[in-house]
């Protein structure tokens, strides 16, 4: 369980506004939660302070009742799983050692970390014969995300954090990997906080979803939840919109 | 092939293979400072701008200045450290530095221009900054660290000419030679060798870079491979070809010997190195004393074209064991004395300080004198009805006087100035091959001539006479360092040559290498020298 109490994040010398403002929020074991919001709302300024990208300058944040600020970060990110909004591969590795970077720092002998690259790869629907020695550059932007999936999945992290990973993809991929992705959480078992922006990419995935403005929580519940009593009228104005959208598509798909 | 192209090709080996070990060395120290300085001001960004400022400045000062200081420096520190001011040493501290500025800059801008993307993950996946530098920083980087190592390469090997009159041997020695001796082969071959090593050093970094631009390991092997076997190749050379050919007289080195005969000879005590300045006269000299030792059965290293008072320095230090020094630059230069006594009295009085301040032991005077001495072109000199320094004072605020690179400033020339109340209306210095054509072209009216000088025939100067002894005497005198002065065998090998040589000889030897016709080389200038003193021992 990852519990915020009271978390503020401010940049600078205290003038601004905080990028994020005394935040509660608990992520149960097993859920995927998604943090939406719009840019600048503070939603992946919470997802990195996690892992410690980010270090927070309030309240704390606990796993499983541990403060994090206790543990090493470096140990702390090679436990979570991240894939991040710029897939961020290295472009001077191959497929495969991109996925056994992770492996390779917690100095995994070779042939297990081998023997995992080829399961990651299947896991994430690439072929292993034809895919592992390639470059990054050589691949499509899909199959690069899945590479990243794969890669933030290597040393079997319990919790994973996603920070807009399917925001530069093409509807059709990003579809594809939505549903694979939510099968993978399943399936695994995993803890997952996801940030974006899509309210349709909420709503489908999410277990629960956490709305953020200017850096507060304003709006939490089940996607069912959000769209029959969004509570803040924030929150119902952003449902407006995949609702709207989906009466115009069924209008289209009735011969409107 | 000419004798003379002979003769340069010859010493190619050496100073090839010398030329490459100051590159590798001082390029090998460049990249050791370097990266290491650079990679630590991108994760300090307050050192950042001043690291690239100072290696920014350091690159601005000109090669030969830097060469010049880094030479002062070590002179400064010698009472505290044993290392020598002269030669390979300052040499390569002037060119590490000088290779700084690229591999700085580009290494500092190869990180930082790392995608943030892609450090972010580094961190994010649990890389400690170590990790992140070493698997990811640096990789990424590499292209454009080896661009940098590149542009660093060419320049070091541009600068290493310059190395020459610092005492240390390279490609320099072809271009300072011949520009002194008008021997435009021996500058073609140098150009042709320095242009040769920078292309091929060139091409082959560029291949480097392309590899790791690439990620492709056998590229990246082969450039490795093409570089080790030219500078290994470079490095080897002069032992290569001491070994396959009976390379003659090669200055610098002793090579006509295989290596292990002359380690043997070095751990005798049989080499002794003979310092040279860097004009026609010296280069002559010095391969006299050179065949003389060797007929003794010593090995000989030539270490030529030595910035005037290096020569002193070093032979004081005992980096060398033999120089030609001329009286009155001891005793102006060295002794800083200002007044100019009579001659008798500078010799005596030199004697005695070289040998209690340097341990330097004055062999003899070689019998002739290399004086400084105003001339001008002999038709203008009679319409003018100058015939003395004195005749001069009322023209001299209409004419421009040329000297060489250091008489202006020498204490001979405020003397003359003052004696004869002369006030030039301007001071021109050049080399001294190109003084004596400004002189020939009116460019200048007087020049500070040598008075050896074979060139004051060819170009029908006439000596203006000095009736208030306003110069000193400048008899060329043997000098050993107090090593080889205390050995008898070298003493008895060149003492032959005291008062064996007079100024008419010495003139007609200058003008076989320096004139533009017939021209000799230095080594044939020399035996003719050894054969006109046999025959004057033997009369």
């Amino acid at each position: 369980m990852i519990r915020f109490r009271e978390v503020s994040k401010r940049y600078g010398d205290g003038d601004a506004p905080p990028a994020v403002d005394r935040l509660s929020l608990e992520v149960r074991d097993g859920e995927l939660l998604v943090l939406l919001g719009e840019s600048g709302c503070g939603k992946t300024t919470t997802l990195k302070m996690i892992n410690r990208l980010i270090e927070p300058t309030g309240g704390r944040i606990e796993l499983d009742g541990q403060d994090v600020q206790r543990l090493d970060a470096v140990a702390l990110r090679r436990k979570i799983g991240y894939v991040f909004q710029g897939i961020g591969l290295f472009p001077h590795l191959s497929v495969a050692e991109n996925v056994a970077v992770v492996p390779r720092l917690l100095g995994w002998p070779r042939r297990q970390i081998a023997e995992r690259v080829d399961e990651l790869l299947a896991l994430v629907n690439l072929p292993a014969e034809t895919m592992r020695d390639r470059n990054p550059a050589e691949l499509s932007g899909g199959q690069q995300q899945r590479v990243g999936v794969a890669r933030a999945l290597a040393a079997r992290p319990r919790i994973m954090l996603m920070d807009e990973p399917f925001g530069a993809l093409d509807p059709l991929t990003r579809d594809a990997l939505q549903e694979e992705y939510r099968r993978l959480h399943e399936e695994l078992g995993l803890t997952t906080v996801m940030v974006t922006h899509d309210m349709t990419e909420a709503l489908l995935l999410a277990d629960r979803i956490a709305v953020m403005r200017t850096g507060r929580l304003i709006g939490l519940g089940t996607p069912a939840e959000l769209l029959t009593a969004p509570g803040h009228a924030d929150v119902a104005a952003m449902m407006q919109t995949p609702r709207r959208h989906a009466a115009r598509v069924e209008a289209l798909a009735g011969g409107g | 092939m000419s004798d003379n192209l002979r003769e340069q090709l010859a010493n190619l080996p050496v100073y090839l293979g010398q030329h490459i070990l100051l590159t590798v060395v001082a390029l090998g120290a460049g990249i050791a400072i370097s990266l290491p300085l650079a990679v630590s001001v991108t994760r300090w960004q307050p050192g950042r701008w001043p690291l690239l400022t100072a290696v920014g400045v350091i690159q601005t000062v000109p090669g030969l200045a830097l060469l010049a200081l880094a030479v002062a420096v070590l002179i400064a520190v010698r009472p505290w450290t044993e290392v020598s001011a002269f030669g390979f040493l300052p040499a390569v501290t002037a060119l590490t530095l000088y290779s700084m500025l690229p591999i700085v800059r580009n290494t500092v801008t190869g990180i930082l221009e790392v995608d943030p993307a892609i450090t972010e993950a580094a961190r994010g996946l649990g890389m400690t900054p170590t990790q992140r530098l070493w698997r990811v920083e640096l990789p990424l980087a590499l292209p454009v660290i080896i661009a940098g190592v590149r542009t660093a390469a060419v320049w070091v090997v541009g600068t290493a000419t310059l190395s020459t009159p610092v005492g240390q041997p390279s490609l320099g020695n072809y271009l300072f030679g011949g520009l002194q001796t008008q021997n435009w082969t021996m500058v073609v071959v140098g150009c042709i060798a320095a242009a040769g090593l920078a292309i091929a050093l060139d091409a082959l970094i560029a291949l480097l870079e392309k590899a790791a631009s690439a990620r492709s390991v056998w590229r990246g092997s082969a450039a490795g491979l093409g570089l080790v076997m030219l500078l290994g190749g470079g490095l080897a050379a002069p032992t290569l070809a001491a070994t396959w050919f009976d390379a003659p007289d090669a200055p610098g080195l002793a090579a006509d010997r295989t290596p292990a005969e002359r380690l043997d000879a070095d751990t005798r005590g049989r080499v002794v190195r003979i310092g040279s300045k860097p004009f026609t006269e010296q280069y002559i000299l010095s391969a006299l004393i050179g065949r003389r030792l060797q007929e003794a059965g010593f090995e000989v290293e030539r270490r030529e074209n030595l910035g005037s008072s290096l020569g002193f320095q070093a032979l004081g230090a005992g980096e060398i064991d033999v120089l030609v020094e001329y009286a009155g630059t001891v005793w102006t230069n060295y002794m800083n004395r200002e007044a100019i006594p009579p001659a008798w009295h500078v010799l005596n009085a030199m004697e005695g300080w070289l040998a209690d301040e340097h341990g330097i032991r004055s062999v003899g005077t070689l019998g002739f004198e290399n004086a400084y001495a105003l001339a001008m072109r002999r038709e203008l000199a009679r319409e003018l009805g100058i015939a003395s320094i004195a005749d001069l004072a009322d023209h001299a605020p209409a004419m421009s006087v040329g000297g060489d690179y250091e008489i202006f400033d020498r204490p001979e020339w405020r003397s003359v100035r003052q004696r004869y109340g002369l006030r030039f209306a301007r001071e021109v210095v050049y080399d001294s091959t190109f003084m004596y054509r400004a002189v020939r072209n009116d460019e200048v009216q007087v020049i500070t001539a040598y008075t050896t000088d074979a060139r004051l025939d060819v170009y029908d100067l006439t000596l203006l006479a000095d009736p208030l002894e306003a110069l000193p005497p400048y008899d060329a005198i043997l000098l050993l360092s107090s090593d080889a002065g205390s050995r008898p065998d070298v003493v008895a090998a060149i003492e032959p040559l005291v008062g064996a040589i007079d100024m008419q000889m010495m003139r007609e030897a200058s003008h076989m290498v320096d004139r533009e016709q017939d021209k000799r080389t230095v080594t044939e200038a020399a035996a003719w020298l050894a054969a006109q003193i046999e025959a004057r021992l033997s009369r």
